[in-house]
């Protein structure tokens, strides 16, 4: 590919360009221009990866023109892709559902507002699973979005809209919301950074409520600085969401410049057996094992734990989920947001009509398997049990960091990016959470970073910390990425 | 425990889904080859497992005062219809003159 002058600037970091443009070295509208060249170029539409549903040209230039430039403005004029479950006010935000279809949000979110507070332009939202229920990106009403490095295959889900848009280069940054590893197994597949933060850590505010106490907002990045800026800016307490908690917010670049020989020195890696199953693909553990030697090579000690609850994550989330999910889609109901379908059987005809036929399938599918295992005669078996099970897997968790653990290290996926149609048990497709629902049901900060390739395909290292701990968690990503350097994507 | 066609039929009542006959009989065995995973959970000692929230990092009390959502336009600009400071939605069938001229916005 000849390199043009918009991918030489997207191939800088995002602070990089963002210290130039406010510094007055680049024009404020520099990485914007790159951005929309790049997006034509990589064909982000519905012509080509459908990554992107809804675009804005008039907002980022209004933000542009209001931004007053100074050196401290994180996010001087940086292109953020956000998924289209986080309410914008200038862009329709649909959650990739056709009974939101049209639907403009009257407020922003709280990730929205600080993003443009720090000098960030929003032109596009991406395309998603309906609802985040979903781990291809094939379940949106507005049709599968497409793996940027092989177009037969899935780039995952459900943010894999997002996830594409960085992997294609068109932006540096974007937003994704996780519920069971939604931003950390897009990110794997597609060969970038993808980081959960800790539940609480980031204001739920205008995301659209899938599960609630299970939601986060989560950021992507073509490099761990990307991520780790991005989660800079949108990190911290919210007034108008009560779940998010009074813990200071780290630096979490500590970890960029140390260019000591042994920066992990005095880290505790920890490696659970859990997650490295026999049935995992020995090219897969040849690579894991490879990112443990880099991180012992950096100093830390790698020693093996268990969390001997792990295998119980899957049958736990799709209780859990759909169960809280039941209830935050019952608000789609006809009268209150977009799509109206009159029934045939007054009030609760219109009810029916219109959720039977704005929901799609998987949609469905869960609304039902959550008001099940809510019913009267079912709760104490499936739900009650189910949230004694998720306090186990936390244990786990809270047991291995209490011995000294720092961070723990895992395989993001059980498979590389999988042939698009090609996974149509609905559990089989659940199974590829089977290595990131846990931080979501214990609500530990996880991210997702490559680590090597497999036939071509990337595979993502995952990282683990205790509560609130992402400062440590992006360290040792900061110094393994640097330890892999080429490797990471070969 | 399995799900039968009446138990489906049941739950989509509770969740307001119409489903046709052939969408009930396809979601019995979707549902029930999805909770067949879930029996795992019933053979796991919960003995020592809470359920009482975790209060780790508690949640701070804040005062019990409406404190508005900034909105970036004004109600009337999102709207379909107003009056007199309510929203107005569209008549329902079964109120009212169905089919009426002005049927529109007497919610």
């Amino acid at each position: 590919m000849t390199d043009v002058p918009y991918q030489a600037l997207l191939a800088r970091s995002a602070r990089e360009v963002a210290s130039a443009i406010a510094t007055g070295d680049l024009p404020p509208h520099a990485a914007l221009d790159a951005t929309l060249a790049a997006a034509q170029h990589a064909q982000v539409g519905p012509e080509g990866l459908n990554a992107v549903l809804w675009t804005d040209a008039e907002g980022p230039a209004a933000d542009l023109a209001a931004l007053t430039l100074h050196p401290d403005l994180p996010l001087a004029g940086i292109p953020v892709a956000i998924k289209d479950n986080i309410a914008t006010h200038r862009m329709p935000t649909t959650c990739g559902s056709r009974i939101l279809e049209g639907y403009v949000s009257p407020f922003e979110a709280t990730v929205i507002s600080r993003l443009r507070g720090a000098g960030a332009v929003l032109p596009m939202k991406t395309n998603m699973d309906e609802f985040a229920m979903g781990s291809s990106t094939e379940n949106s009403a507005w049709g599968m979005t497409k793996h940027p490095l092989d177009r037969t295959r899935v780039p995952g889900g459900s943010s894999g809209g997002s996830a594409a848009v960085v992997a294609a280069g068109v932006t540096r940054i974007a937003l994704g919301s996780e519920t069971g590893g939604s931003v950390r197994q897009p990110a794997a597949f597609c060969g970038i950074v993808g980081v959960k933060p800790t539940y609480g850590r980031v204001s739920r505010h205008g995301l659209v409520a899938f599960a609630s106490s299970l939601d986060q907002v989560g950021v992507f990045g073509q490099s761990v600085d990307d991520a780790a800026l991005g989660l800079q800016v949108i990190a911290g307490v919210d007034a108008l969401d009560s779940t998010t908690v009074h813990v200071p917010v780290a630096d979490y670049r500590a970890g960029a410049n140390d260019d000591r020989a042994q920066p992990l020195a005095g880290v505790v890696v920890g490696r659970p057996t859990e997650y490295f199953p026999t049935s995992l693909d020995p090219r897969m553990r040849t690579l894991l094992d490879r990112a443990a030697d880099r991180l012992r090579s950096l100093g830390a000690e790698v020693r093996d734990v268990s969390l001997p609850h792990t295998e119980l994550a899957i049958p736990v989330y799709y209780i859990v989920a759909p169960a809280e999910a039941s209830s935050n889609l019952a608000r789609y109901d006809g009268v209150r947001y977009g799509l109206r379908v009159e029934g045939n059987d007054g009030l609760r005809g219109m009810y029916e009509a219109t959720r039977s036929q704005g929901f799609g399938p998987e949609v469905t599918r869960r609304i039902l398997l959550g008001t099940y295992v809510l019913s009267a005669g079912y709760y104490d078996a499936y739900y009650k049990r189910a949230m004694a099970v998720r306090r186990l897997i936390t244990d786990d968790f809270t047991r291995v960091f209490a011995s000294g653990v720092h961070v723990l290290l895992t395989p993001t996926t059980p498979t590389t990016a999988f042939v698009a149609g090609s996974r149509s048990d609905p559990y089989e497709m659940y199974m590829s959470d089977i290595f990131t629902a846990t931080a979501n049901l214990a609500g530990v900060p996880a991210m997702s970073q490559p680590i090597g390739r497999i036939d071509g395909l990337p595979v993502g290292g995952q990282l683990l910390a205790s509560h609130f701990d992402e400062a440590t968690m992006l360290r040792v990503a900061y110094a393994l990425e640097r330890a892999l350097g080429a490797e990471a994507h070969t | 425990m399995s799900v039968s066609e009446n138990d489906v039929r049941h739950v989509a009542t509770l969740a307001r889904l119409g489903l046709d006959d052939g969408r009930v009989q396809a979601l019995v065995g979707e549902l029930n080859g999805i909770l067949a995973h879930m029996d795992v959970l019933q053979q796991v000692d919960i003995g020592g497992a809470s359920l009482d929230p975790d209060a780790t990092h508690g949640l701070r009390m804040r005062d019990d005062v409406p404190s508005p959502i900034p909105l970036a336009r004004d109600r009337e600009a999102f709207a379909p219809s107003m009056r007199d400071g309510f929203f107005l939605v569209p008549r329902l069938a079964t109120h009212g003159t169905a089919g009426a001229a002005d049927d529109e916005g007497e919610g």
